[in-house]
């Protein structure tokens, strides 16, 4: 396969506190290759948001990096000043928040802030600019974008904006597109478009995504390959397919398990008595101060064993897929 | 009271009306000249809930079902039409006393929990007002109880809100809801701002209580995975009005109307079948304004002259209520 485009390294995510620090990501590694989508799925806490502020670098301070080493296109961006990153962020990185109306400017209406970023990153002419950006709204989906193009963001539904936003993050042609939650604001039939539109973009630029989502049905959608995310590490990492269908870790089982999916429903009959349960993996996410020894899942783990609470597994290959569980350890083989 | 072979509805709304004023403030209407202006937000909706079971009304933000979920517990009055609780309209003077018998449940457990109280003065309050225990003793055995019957432990009674997680200030907002013996619980949204595994405990206890408690719910949600995982039967809501109440069943199994079938059709498909997506086109329209005919015509593959014009009833299409023009017409194979 081609260069990966994006390579994360056993990055740590800090938090000093009063009372200690706090590790938020501990020592994850992954890597994307040009025009892929690898997914970032977890539930809160788990880090994922974290993962994508470090790789854009708006990490929110006293969030640090403390190890580790983050690279785009081989080159390393995590030790770069601010006004270095800044140029970069937009030009090469891209971005795409949760809420679309956060991301906007509301007192400029979008083609100005359109022309505006896409002059700050490429070298051409107002009048090349304008005409850019109204490509650009064609080509994210909205209609008429000549009429709309002096409109302000609030005069935008939810699904228009976050068009609008995704215009912005690609206006430059960015290698790399950090997608946080980009769907999760929005309603289902709204969403399906964006999905469609993110996925396309991949396909016909080449763009890698980073795509940070707690929606399982989004990634099943998108991503080519998923990372599952628990207590700030990666439990499970490998193709969309195989971690949906036959996740290794007992975490991935559980979350799989959990999510309640159409049907089922004719083949339990569904009854007034004895009505179908979910999957559900007992007790919660540890918080950050009290992140058990060992696998930080053991408490919660149905299948846990001798070496779970005393030493922390790494990833191991376990078919496809690649999982920081005991059970697919050496010993254990 | 209630009994199971009870068959009469224990909720009935007829051609329930909400408007909202959103006109401009009255000094402005006076010098522009502007007129008043009101959001119609549900739009004559009938419906009953029998006994035991979980109603669910699904739709898009804006489509009104947390409006119905108020007017239902009386958070609003209706601008027309009757809301029937066992019978007895909820409107007559008295019929307050009625609204004992249900609880709400909201989607946010850390707005709706006050987080200067602690977990047993809450789930105590509801005891207190409506005089359920005569002596304080009673009520903390009762609160005890009620805690271990959503999944806490008795201890937790000494703790306050902020003290727990998302999923534990749900059941938190659950064992107050439960503290006044309802029969009928109405759940805007009770699991959506959990994570999904949280989300599986939440609705698992859920079914668990209405099992044992012959609990009623009206469950109100966005997304259809978790409506077929609950529901009985199902409601769509479009703009305001019901677009198909159908049996979970049918719906899942065999949707009518276009815009169910739309929502259907949206929905990530985790199975990863491949299948060709019909794309969605279109967004739910302004309610300020909304489209003549049938509200759903713009966005509507099979809309023709009569939907653009004419106002489709809800009308029985086999056990299913549909308001669609295609369908009683036989336009729309279903």
């Amino acid at each position: 396969m081609s260069e990966p485009l994006l390579e994360v390294k056993d990055l740590h995510v800090e938090f000093p506190t009063r009372r200690g620090t706090l590790t938020a990501v501990d020592g994850i590694s992954f890597s994307i290759a040009p025009g892929e989508v690898l997914g970032v799925v977890g539930e809160s806490g788990a880090g994922k948001s974290l993962t994508g502020m470090a790789v854009i670098g708006l990490l929110e301070p006293p969030g640090r990096i403390a190890d580790g080493e983050i690279r785009l296109e081989g080159r390393r961006i995590d030790t770069l000043p601010y006004e270095e990153m800044r140029r970069i962020r937009g030009r090469r990185i891209g971005a795409i928040f949760q809420d679309p109306l956060t991301s906007l400017n509301p007192l400029y209406t979008i083609g100005d802030q359109l022309v505006e970023t896409i002059l700050t990153h490429l070298e051409i002419s107002p009048q090349q600019a304008r005409s850019r950006a109204l490509a650009l709204l064609g080509e994210v989906g909205i209609p008429a974008a000549e009429s709309r193009f002096d409109h302000y963001p609030h005069q935008f539904s939810g699904g228009m904006r976050q068009r609008v936003v995704i215009a912005l993050a690609i206006c430059a042609e960015p290698r790399l597109i950090v997608a946080d939650e980009p769907t999760t604001a929005l309603d289902v039939s709204i969403q399906a478009q964006i999905i469609t539109l993110l996925k396309r973009l991949a396909r016909d630029h080449g763009t890698a995504v980073l795509l940070i989502t707690h929606d399982m049905g989004v990634i099943a959608e998108t991503a080519d390959r998923v990372a599952v995310m628990y207590a700030g590490r990666i439990v499970e990492i490998g193709p969309v397919r195989e971690v949906i269908h036959a996740p290794r870790h007992p975490y991935s089982v559980g979350l799989m398990g959990s999510i309640p999916k159409i049907r089922e429903r004719d083949a339990s009959g569904a009854g007034k008595h004895g009505r179908p349960r979910l999957i559900q993996i007992e007790g919660s996410m540890p918080r950050l101060n009290a992140i058990p020894s060992g696998c930080a899942f053991h408490p919660r783990c149905p299948k846990r064993f001798e070496p779970c609470d005393r030493e922390r597994p790494e990833l191991f290959a376990a078919g496809a897929n690649r999982t920081a569980c005991w059970l697919y350890g050496e010993r254990n083989r | 009271m209630a009994n199971a072979t009870d068959n009469r509805p224990l909720l009935r709304l007829s051609e329930v009306s909400k408007d909202f004023d959103v006109s401009r403030p009255w000094l402005n209407r006076m010098i522009e000249g502007a007129p008043q202006q009101l959001l119609r937000a549900v739009d004559g909706m009938s419906f009953e809930l029998r006994r035991g079971e979980t109603l669910a009304l699904v739709g898009e933000s804006g489509c009104g079902k947390s409006t119905v979920a108020r007017l239902i517990v009386g958070l609003y009055a209706p601008t027309q039409g009757r809301i029937e609780f066992d019978g007895i309209d909820l409107a007559l003077p008295g019929a307050a006393a009625l609204r004992r018998r249900m609880q709400m449940i909201f989607q946010d457990p850390y707005a709706s929990l006050n987080p200067r109280w602690r977990v047993m003065d809450i789930v105590a309050e509801p005891i207190r007002v409506l005089g359920l225990a005569s002596s304080a003793a009673e009520i903390e055995r009762r609160v005890a109880e009620l805690l271990v019957q959503v999944g806490l432990a008795r201890e937790d009674r000494e703790k306050y809100p902020h003290e727990f997680s998302g999923g534990q200030r749900q059941r938190i907002s659950i064992a107050r809801a439960l503290s006044g013996s309802p029969e009928f619980l109405v759940c805007d949204e009770p699991t959506s701002a959990l994570d999904v595994s949280v989300q599986a405990q939440i609705l698992n206890l859920m079914t668990t209580l209405q099992e044992t408690l012959g609990l009623t719910y009206l469950f109100i949600s966005h997304n259809l995975a978790v409506v077929s995982h609950v529901a009985d039967r199902v409601g769509v809501m479009y703009l305001g009005r019901l677009a198909e109440l159908s049996d979970a069943d049918e719906l899942f199994a065999r949707p009518k109307h276009p815009y169910t079938r739309m929502l259907l059709d949206a929905i990530p498909d985790l199975q990863m079948s491949g299948k060709a997506r019909t794309p969605v086109a279109g967004e739910v329209p302004n309610p300020l304004n909304p489209p003549s005919g049938c509200a759903f015509h713009p966005r509507c593959p099979h809309a023709n002259e009569r939907c653009r014009v004419e106002r489709p009833a809800a009308l029985p299409h086999g056990a299913s209520l549909v308001t669609c023009h295609a369908v009683h017409e036989g336009r729309i194979q279903v």
